[in-house]
């Protein structure tokens, strides 16, 4: 018999605010944190609203000896140490890096592991600029010719210098769940997967599988990232994802899922990591279970819209693959999905093309089972939004509930995903998919505890 | 529990020695150095402007027509797909149900839209406030940079070519654990395979950091040898005059495939995957664990799944494992922990074992070292020959076990190579090896 898999902690970053309890209140409410960004100064960007994060402030979150090492972090990192560390709280563990007197099952270091989504972390805009504008040649075009060290060069002034010696530490992926190994002491198997939007969710399958095989017993699962920076903000405008927002300042009336007329997606910011842990071993230490993961698959799209640059599909073959996928690992047939976490960007061909999967699966029933959609709340959360989706689902499953849906339009026929309040509703299995800009695909089937 | 075995079935590189895997492999066996100037940009002012860069690249001598559909692609996406192609040819892929194919790859970071971004940033830069100015910065930006050379820079983008080259439709991934992503990807893609996820992978890694703002990191990170009067020697693995690594680019892609899978079809296993192993340091964020345990760990791990013990000596009596191709980045940090992480995971056998570095000749090829280092392991099974390792005249006291100084090894009268060991550790406390075994029905 394989060994069972569940979630037993929860820590999410978003524009909703820190911890699974905020982004629960926040969804409920309805309550969207898609406003003026003011991160960094985006008025050269049509795009120009965001959700973003208040009050990250990741020395609280961190032991006083680690309070040095946030100077080398970037906001990605800080996101998700923070959200590890509301995970490891939430799930009752202890660890080197939990507060002195904390309460909790403390972790083997080397059964412990960690894999954590994340982006291609953009170099802080200032800190690099400043930098370069000293190595400019009378052009006033940037010259390498002064910019490094070597002193038998004639020209080199060593303008590399102004870079901090750690700089590029602070921007390799694998810096978040270096942080985040290094806080908890977690020693076990661990990765970094950086497939955009499908990150978090090829994580937490990777935990499943990790886990699964006795590689493991406690995996940090998820991702995280912010794209709210002027890297970020072009390379997905250039991509045609964002929606042109003018002078409107409530982003939750622009992003309207599965709308033909939405105007796009919007930027959010943040990430969610999960404690998955082996189901005998939870249930060893009285662990409360959110959720047991029940299946997981993933599959490639033939012509991803982020490599073609062409229209998208009807349907987003990759996605439907990667579903059934994940049903068929859990055993379950469609009609057994009581609710559905999808991505929901709202950028109407990406949305046409995953609703387009979830009708081959799911047929006519689609009409019938409720997508929870988080985008006009958080935005689109990049390599975190698998995290953030995960950790709702597994929230529904707790609370036998629905949160309410924030809808300015109206969707496309024949998908339950309007605008409503939050409802009680009788769920055995919620499913958590993603498509990604590359044609990635993950999806993640969540069973009730004890179900 | 069903046990299915994963074998390689075909093994495909781009390196700074030249592609044809033959060819590298002689130079190898020759000690061949492939360090020399940087090409791709000025390099005059900076510390290191030397590397093993790739030399006469053209895609199309790979792909023929193909290569156009792919003209946008990164450089290391490009290296990617050369290596892939060699791979999946020699596989004989075609005709394989596209939905049982995955693709596990450690790419990323490819060709940095370095100068269009250096113009947004020097354009943006207030002196007076020391802020950036938004609307300069994008109006540089959106005058010069273009969606698609903007869009091939996301890390997945070599998948997403890989996948739209070969047509694969399974499991699809990316990881950027740094200088472990060539062996990690390799690693998981197995266990994909193992659980029955699919039934072959195309695996590897690339990479090229052989730009300015790539080699500029690392240069401030005192991580790269500065050996600017003598390149070619640059790179000297466990020497005692080490100075840091050299940097190289390029792409190791295998086709591993589940053992039934390929003998159904015909297919013909060169090696086996027969372990994989994955730590976390978990220690500082600049340096090893002095005591080499987290690297230990993987070895052991790797070890633990090959069925092997690692302190007892081989039916022939040699040590369990003839060949471990090391890390060996030429720090001086990393290979004297290397050493001692090889002797607490083997124990007395690591005297027996020849323990080298190929980064004294390609130098280091980051996110695709690991697998281009694991078709270097299967060349050494299938050959009975060892590559040496480069430029080790004055051996540090604190690498103590057998280097392979002094050139290539036979060790065919002592009974070959049946099991290698490729380490792959990474920046941020990555610790991935991988065990490949003579292939056995």
């Amino acid at each position: 018999m394989r060994r069972g898999v569940c979630i037993t902690g929860i820590g999410t970053v978003s524009g909703l605010g820190l911890g699974v309890g905020p982004l629960w209140e926040g969804l409920c409410a309805p309550r969207s944190a898609l406003a003026p960004v003011t991160l960094f100064d985006a008025s050269g960007f049509a795009s120009r609203l965001g959700a973003q994060i208040e009050d990250l402030n990741v020395r609280e979150h961190v032991p006083k000896s680690y309070r040095k090492s946030t100077k080398v972090m970037a906001r990605d990192s800080a996101i998700a140490v923070v959200a590890a560390r509301l995970a490891v709280l939430d799930a009752g563990l202890r660890t080197r890096g939990s507060e002195d007197g904390e309460d909790g099952f403390e972790i083997t270091p080397g059964r412990t592991g960690a894999h954590i989504g994340a982006g291609l972390i953009a170099a802080e805009t200032d800190e690099l600029s400043r930098a370069l504008a000293t190595s400019v040649g009378e052009d006033g075009a940037f010259s390498l010719k002064s910019w490094g060290t070597a002193d038998e060069t004639a020209d080199a002034r060593g303008a590399m210098n102004n870079l901090p010696p750690l700089w590029m530490l602070k921007y390799l992926p694998n810096m978040l769940a270096c942080h985040v190994t290094i806080v908890h002491g977690a020693e076990g198997p661990s990765n970094t997967i950086t497939c955009s939007d499908a990150s978090a969710l090829l994580c937490l399958g990777e935990s499943a599988r990790v886990i699964e095989r006795g590689g493991a017993d406690v995996c940090f699962s998820g991702g995280a990232e912010s794209k709210l920076n002027y890297m970020g903000t072009l390379r997905l405008e250039l991509a045609g994802r964002l929606a042109a927002t003018g002078d409107e300042a409530d982003g939750s009336s622009v992003v309207r899922p599965y709308d033909p007329g939405s105007g796009g997606s919007l930027i959010g910011e943040g990430g969610g990591i999960l404690i998955l842990e082996e189901s005998a071993h939870a249930e060893a230490r009285g662990a409360r279970v959110y959720a047991q993961v029940a299946g997981f698959g993933a599959a490639m799209s033939p012509d991803p819209v982020g490599a073609t640059f062409g229209d998208a599909p009807a349907c987003d073959e990759g996605l439907a693959d990667a579903v059934e996928a994940a049903l068929r690992d859990a055993g379950v047939r469609p009609d057994q999905i009581d609710a559905i976490v999808p991505a929901a960007l709202g950028a109407p061909g990406l949305d046409r093309a995953e609703a387009g999967a979830l009708r081959r699966v799911f047929g006519d029933a689609l009409a019938a089972t409720p997508l929870v959609t988080i985008s006009p709340s958080v935005g689109s959360c990049a390599a975190g939004q698998g995290g953030l989706q995960a950790a709702v689902g597994a929230e529904c499953l707790r609370r036998q509930m629905l949160p309410a849906r924030i809808h300015a339009g109206a969707p496309a026929p024949g998908l339950d995903a309007g605008a409503c309040d939050v409802r009680d509703a009788e769920l055995s299995h919620v499913l958590v998919c993603t498509g990604a800009l590359g044609g990635q695909n993950a999806a993640l089937v969540l069973r009730r505890a004890g179900g | 529990m069903s046990t299915r075995r994963v074998v390689i079935t075909g093994m495909g590189w781009e390196t700074p020695l030249g592609a044809d895997l033959e060819g590298v492999w002689s130079k190898l066996l020759a000690g061949t150095s492939a360090i020399g100037p940087v090409t791709r940009y000025d390099a005059a002012s900076f510390a290191t402007n030397f590397a093993a860069e790739v030399r006469g690249f053209d895609l199309a001598s790979s792909l023929g027509e193909r290569a156009g559909a792919h003209r946008h692609a990164g450089v290391s996406t490009k290296f990617a797909l050369a290596a892939a192609r060699r791979a999946w040819d020699q596989a004989g892929m075609e005709g394989v149900d596209p939905r049982r194919v995955g693709i596990y790859m450690g790419a990323g970071e490819g060709s940095l839209d370095f100068e269009n971004f250096a113009a947004a940033n020097i354009a943006g830069w207030d002196a007076q406030t020391q802020t950036v100015d938004g609307r300069a910065w994008a109006g540089v930006a959106h005058e010069r940079m273009t969606r698609e050379r903007e869009v091939e820079q996301e890390p997945h983008m070599t998948v997403t070519h890989l996948a739209q080259e070969f047509g694969c439709r399974g499991p699809a991934y990316n990881c950027m654990t740094a200088c472990a992503a060539g062996a990690q990807s390799v690693g998981e893609a197995s266990e994909i395979i193992r659980r029955g996820d699919a039934d072959a992978m195309l695996a590897g890694g690339a990479h090229s950091m052989i730009h300015p703002l790539g080699m500029t990191g690392f240069i401030r990170l005192t991580a790269m040898s500065t050996r600017r009067d003598d390149p070619l020697t640059a790179s000297r693995p466990f020497d005692a005059t080490r100075d840091g690594f050299v940097m190289g680019e390029g792409a190791g892609v295998l086709v591993i495939e589940e053992l039934e899978h390929a003998l159904a079809r015909g297919a013909t296993p060169v090696a086996e995957i027969a372990g994989y192993g994955s730590s976390a340091d978990a220690f500082r964020i600049t340096d090893i664990q002095p005591d080499g345990k987290g690297a230990a760990a993987a070895m052991r791990q790797a070890l633990a799944q090959a069925g092997i013990d690692p302190e007892k000596p081989d039916a022939k009596g040699r040590s369990p494992v003839q060949y471990v191709n090391a890390h060996g980045t030429g720090t001086q940090e990393n290979d004297k922990i290397e050493t001692a992480a090889v002797k607490l995971a083997f124990g007395d056998m690591a005297g027996k074992l020849l323990f080298g570095s190929v980064k004294s000749m390609l130098g280091h090829l980051i996110q695709a070292a690991g697998a281009v280092e694991l078709i270097v392991c299967v060349k050494s099974i299938q050959t009975g020959v060892v590559p040496p390792t480069l430029n080790l005249k004055n051996p540090d006291p604190n690498c103590d076990l057998d280097h392979i100084a002094g050139g290539a090894r036979d060790l065919n009268a002592a009974g070959g190579v049946d099991v290698c060991l490729s380490n792959s550790f990474g920046f941020g406390g990555q610790n991935d090896a991988v065990c490949v075994r003579r292939y056995e029905p």
